[in-house]
């Protein structure tokens, strides 16, 4: 092979996952595994306050108790907890300002295409994105947080928020999925590292997109991030979240916890493009996603909104859920889940109706092609006191090629007579006379793929805010790569 | 010359469907293959558009003098093939206008031509729609989807104007069309008659060729060209059927 064939044969490499690359950075590591040790090691790294550390130990003393769930549609070789670092940061000072941040850590930003220097973002133009960058364990950068700050937002790293708003998170951290939830948010309760922190005060809507930006990078290391969002009455924001990690061949633990919390009137829509790295065509390395994600509607009308769309990972366990707590509140999941080659997705959403006149909306769109498969699990709740509920289910599955599977689980509970739940579901294969048609009239075959999935997918895109919506429709047609033909 | 047909032979599914067709159609003309239900004339469409399985086992095909057989489906489309579908495609959550502009820029891309933006392509489809008597609405709605019979049909000859194709394949193209819809298409299609563009217009009835008046006419019957003359055959065919092309099924 001479040399410009292999740059060539890594070009489309790289295409496939163009996020693959490492950085080489140095790093501080805890010692492998897991242990009340690492459990203090990380707490006081950063610095917490001791009813922090209480709360974690507490948590990491009940996952002891705990086995893995194994309800999900998901297979993998057991996952050895001892054999991870649970705490990886870049090394640096404390820092003054974004000048002091390693220019290598910037440059892997500007790789993803997330500018971290405000002053480069769009020079005199009104900021639509604000950016938190969580690199392993820790958050580096956050930009606009004064021009937030001006309406009394707080958009900070959650490790930050813990020492600057000691009581709004001491109030509600845990407060949404308690540290006894399930195995993985007990695990993230006792080792999280960083994560973000979002506070909007009462009548505010925010005046730009907050966005975090996720980003593992050190090898053998899991990402436990965490992130509480606490709208105020009357207020909005619009969160985004995003993932990559560089390709590795061994598969590496993300556990996340994402709580919200909507108070009367509050709306609160949070929009995930998760492109972790899903491993590769044979099923080699890749990210084992075990996310927990919830939002409570706590006050009357509000609403909470979940986008997700799931292109990456080796396993995608994640069910980000809505309880319906205040009268007339809402909740609404869109997704999309995207599966190819050997992943696994099971994946779907919890609508729990406890107020009067409660509604939920549920559309997901489950892709499997290769070997992949796809599984949509959901659960919708009516309490006897949600007089008045209403569901919407619509669960559609898109089979590429005959070797994959789609698999649809709903649950249905109502203890209330007056609720209304309507579920329909489909399972179509992707057809040849769709594929011929667009190829007649001059698409390429995976241009033509590319086409008819995201037409498929049309109804959860369109929620994406515009800053993602237009990398989520390529990136629709990149994970679908290989699957034509 | 636009297309060479020679002695083409094609199979699906094992079974040969085509068996020794010749054609050659010039720049300019017009051909309409007629033939009984079950005689090939969908598969020859497909076969000169390059669907997979349909699977070509002896003789040639060249389009303006290149071997059209060796082109994948959207390298023939780039090259100025065309298929007007007798049952158009849905296609959920695409919209005509984003579809259209798909298609025209990837062929202007193959063809090594500048990419038209979304106002380049508005433009250009609100132009070409309005003798099609096509809304607005029906442009910003999902390809085919909810359309009826005969605005399906208008779409297909809206997607021919907008890629301008060099030969312009119409299979079964007044199936399922009232007459008020049949003119519509009929006149859709004339206007892009020119003396570069070639036609290939397969239909079962006459009625369409009282509309696009061909200059030669194919009776395709079991798998063969069994006949040819011009536009008076049709007429012909029209009164006695096609009993006597078919042994065995003599009227």
């Amino acid at each position: 092979m001479n040399i410009v064939t292999k740059k060539r044969a890594r070009d489309i490499a790289e295409k496939k996952y163009k996020y693959g690359f490492v950085t080489d950075i140095e790093s501080e590591t805890a010692p492998k595994g897991l242990s009340e040790e690492i459990v203090r090691f990380i707490s006081a790294k950063k610095n917490e306050p001791a009813w922090l550390l209480e709360w974690r130990l507490k948590a990491y003393r009940h996952w002891l108790t705990l086995t893995e769930p194994d309800w999900a549609n998901i297979h993998h070789p057991p996952i050895n907890y001892q054999d991870a670092h649970y705490y990886a940061a870049p090394k640096r000072k404390k820092l003054q300002s974004l000048d002091e941040v390693d220019p290598e850590l910037l440059k892997t930003y500007e790789k993803l295409g997330i500018p971290l220097r405000e002053r480069e973002i769009l020079a005199g133009v009104e900021p639509r994105v604000a950016v938190d960058a969580v690199f392993d364990s820790v958050s580096v950068a956050t930009t606009y947080k004064k021009k937030l700050e001006e309406q009394g937002i707080v958009f900070c790293p959650i490790s930050e928020a813990v020492q600057k708003h000691p009581a709004l998170v001491k109030k509600y951290l845990g407060s949404v999925v308690p540290i006894t939830d399930n195995f993985f948010a007990t695990l993230n309760s006792a080792v999280f590292t960083d994560g973000s922190f979002v506070f909007v005060p009462k009548g505010v809507r925010c005046p730009m997109e907050l966005s975090t930006y996720f980003r593992i990078n050190a090898e053998n290391t899991g990402q436990f991030e965490r992130t509480l969002i606490l709208v105020e009455e009357g207020s909005y924001v619009s969160y985004l979240e995003g993932c990559t990690a560089p390709k590795r061949d061994e598969n590496q633990l993300h556990a996340a916890v994402v709580e919200l919390i909507a108070l009367d009137d509050a709306q609160i829509k949070y929009s995930t493009v998760q492109n972790w790295y899903p491993g590769d065509e044979n099923g080699k390395g890749g990210i084992y996603n075990f996310v927990t994600k919830r939002g409570a509607c706590r006050g009357k009308r509000s609403k909470i909104s979940w986008t997700q769309v799931e292109t990456g990972s080796a396993i995608t366990w994640k069910y980000p859920s809505c309880i319906l707590q205040g009268d007339d509140s809402v909740g609404e999941f869109y997704s999309v889940a995207i599966t190819n080659h050997h992943q696994q997705a099971d994946t779907g959403t919890k609508m729990i109706h406890i107020g009067r006149n409660t509604r939920s909306t549920i559309i997901s769109k489950g892709i499997s092609a290769g070997k992949a498969q796809n599984t949509y699990r959901g659960l919708v709740k009516i309490m006897r006191s949600a007089k008045g509920a209403r569901n919407k289910t619509q669960c559609d599955s898109l089979l590429i090629g005959d070797t994959c599977g789609a698999h649809t689980v709903p649950y249905i509970e109502s203890r209330q007579p007056s609720a209304r739940v309507e579920h329909e579901a489909t399972t179509s294969k992707i057809s040849e006379d769709q594929l011929f048609y667009c190829r007649q009239r001059g698409l390429g075959d995976e241009e033509a793929m590319a086409l008819i999935v995201n037409g498929f997918c049309k109804e959860v895109l369109a929620e994406l805010p515009m800053e993602f919506a237009v990398e989520a429709q390529k990136l629709v047609g990149v994970s679908l790569e290989g699957s034509v033909g | 010359m636009m297309l060479e047909i020679k002695n083409l032979h094609a199979a699906v599914d094992g079974k040969e469907i085509l068996k020794g067709i010749d054609l050659k159609i010039n720049a300019g003309e017009i051909h309409a293959i007629m033939g009984p239900n079950g005689s090939g004339k969908s598969t020859l469409s497909y076969v000169l558009a390059g669907r997979e399985g349909y699977e070509v086992t002896q003789g040639s095909v060249k389009f303006r003098g290149q071997n059209l057989l060796e082109l994948k489906p959207e390298q023939r489309a780039a090259q100025g093939i065309f298929l007007a579908f007798q049952y158009p495609v849905e296609i959920p959550g695409v919209s005509n206008v984003n579809f259209l502009k798909s298609a025209l820029n990837a062929i202007r891309k193959s063809r090594g031509e500048k990419e038209l933006d979304a106002m380049q392509m508005l433009k250009l489809l609100r132009e070409k729609s309005k003798n099609l008597g096509m809304t607005e609405d029906m442009l910003k709605r999902a390809v085919n989807v909810g359309f009826s019979g005969g605005e399906k049909k208008r779409n297909e000859v809206l997607q021919m104007a907008i890629l301008e194709p060099a030969l312009c394949i119409l299979d079964e193209t007044d199936s399922g069309l009232d007459i008020d819809a049949l003119k519509i298409v009929a006149d859709g299609v004339n206007t892009l008659r020119s003396k570069d563009r070639s036609m290939l217009v397969i239909t079962h009835y006459q009625r369409l060729l009282d509309y696009i008046k061909p200059d030669f006419v194919h009776v395709l019957a079991q798998g063969r060209i069994q006949k040819s003359g011009g536009a008076e055959l049709a007429r012909e065919l029209e009164a006695k059927g096609y009993a006597s092309f078919v042994p065995g099924e003599a009227a």
